[in-house]
């Protein structure tokens, strides 16, 4: 197991008591994402599919690399990664 | 065209009299001219690019004006597009502001792109933002998109005038819903001010050669705790919008 911090984006902290990040253990990215949604079922519906894949308007990176680009979801995960969700945003 | 007028550019290391000539021989379209677009039109107008091609639909609203700083209270109600061209010429004459009130779509659209140097997606929504990234893949052009809601902005440029790179498809699915939107969880106005300041740096540094474009990143602006981050843009090469171009 790896520690790990999961960076939450603003519009979806009031559904992780407003924290802007979790530090959690987990070896991969699902595994990450499946920690803190355990217990919030209304913030990781919004970022995984009830089928448990990525959101079409999520992104998560690892460090600064998109983890659609590595393994996706299993993308594996070292002490002291940097996990951030990043939704899409087309407000002008 | 007044050599005065450009002084400060002139003064700048990179920034000769062939850069702002460049400039003057420049068009742009910008598509929006909301938040994100009055900053950058502005700052492209005073900066003398030669052309600004101002696509918007919309009219001029009384909520407008908290963000929107091309427009003045006599604008309400006014079509966006006509407004923001009548203030550009009076900001500076010597660039050629060309309106446009209607939606572009499809071929209508593919056209404007061709026919500029650079493309700043100023939209708020989705929709819009895939059909123009699509059209700037077609036509090879780059593409400088800015977003901002609420205390958050985001910023990439996408140098499709190159081979190789990313395109906005390859960092969002096409599917995208609509997370959020302005009307819906507000923003704070200088939050597309900041980000569309920086649409304008990024395109005039593509339309004058001065310095070289900040491609291959996303940048992520957190007003709340003024916190900026860059993540890096991977082209997906089994991309459907740029996979088969590149």
């Amino acid at each position: 197991m790896s520690t790990v911090t999961v960076q939450i984006p603003p519009p979806l902290r009031p559904f992780a008591d407003q924290a802007a990040a979790l530090e959690i253990e987990a070896t991969t990215v699902g595994e990450a994402l499946a920690r803190i949604g355990a217990g919030r079922e209304a913030l990781i519906s919004r970022v995984l599919t009830p089928e448990g894949e990525l959101r079409p308007y999520v992104n998560v990176f690892v460090g600064a690399r998109n983890a659609r680009h590595l393994d996706g979801l299993s993308t594996p995960l070292d002490d002291g990664d940097v996990v951030a969700i990043i939704p899409a945003v087309a407000g002008g | 065209m007044s050599v005065d007028r450009y002084a400060r550019h002139l003064a700048l290391a990179g920034f000769g009299a062939a850069e702002q000539a460049r400039l003057r021989a420049a068009t742009a379209l910008v598509i929006g001219a909301g938040g994100l677009g009055s900053p950058a039109l502005l700052y492209l107008a005073a900066a003398g690019i030669g052309e600004l091609v101002v696509s918007d639909f919309d009219t001029v609203d009384v909520t407008n004006l908290q963000r929107q700083v091309l427009f003045t209270v006599a604008d309400v109600g006014r079509p966006k597009a006509e407004a923001a061209a009548g203030h550009l010429r009076e900001l500076n004459p010597d660039t050629t502001v060309t309106p446009v009130g209607s939606r572009l779509l499809d071929a209508e659209l593919l056209a404007a792109v061709r026919q500029a140097d650079v493309v700043l997606d100023c939209t708020d929504n989705f929709g819009t933002r895939f059909a123009l990234n699509q059209a700037c893949v077609q036509a090879r052009k780059p593409l400088v998109s800015g977003a901002a809601i609420r205390y958050e902005g985001q910023l990439a440029v996408f140098r499709l005038d190159r081979p190789g790179g990313p395109c906005y498809r390859c960092l969002w699915q096409e599917e995208a819903e609509e997370l959020e939107s302005c009307r819906g969880n507000g923003v704070l106005g200088p939050v597309p001010g900041v980000i569309g300041s920086l649409m304008a740096v990024e395109a005039l540094k593509i339309a004058s050669g001065c310095a070289p474009s900040a491609d291959g990143k996303l940048v992520l602006y957190d007003a709340v705790e003024n916190d900026w981050r860059q993540l890096k843009l991977e082209r997906d090469p089994a991309c459907p919008a740029c996979g088969a171009e590149q």
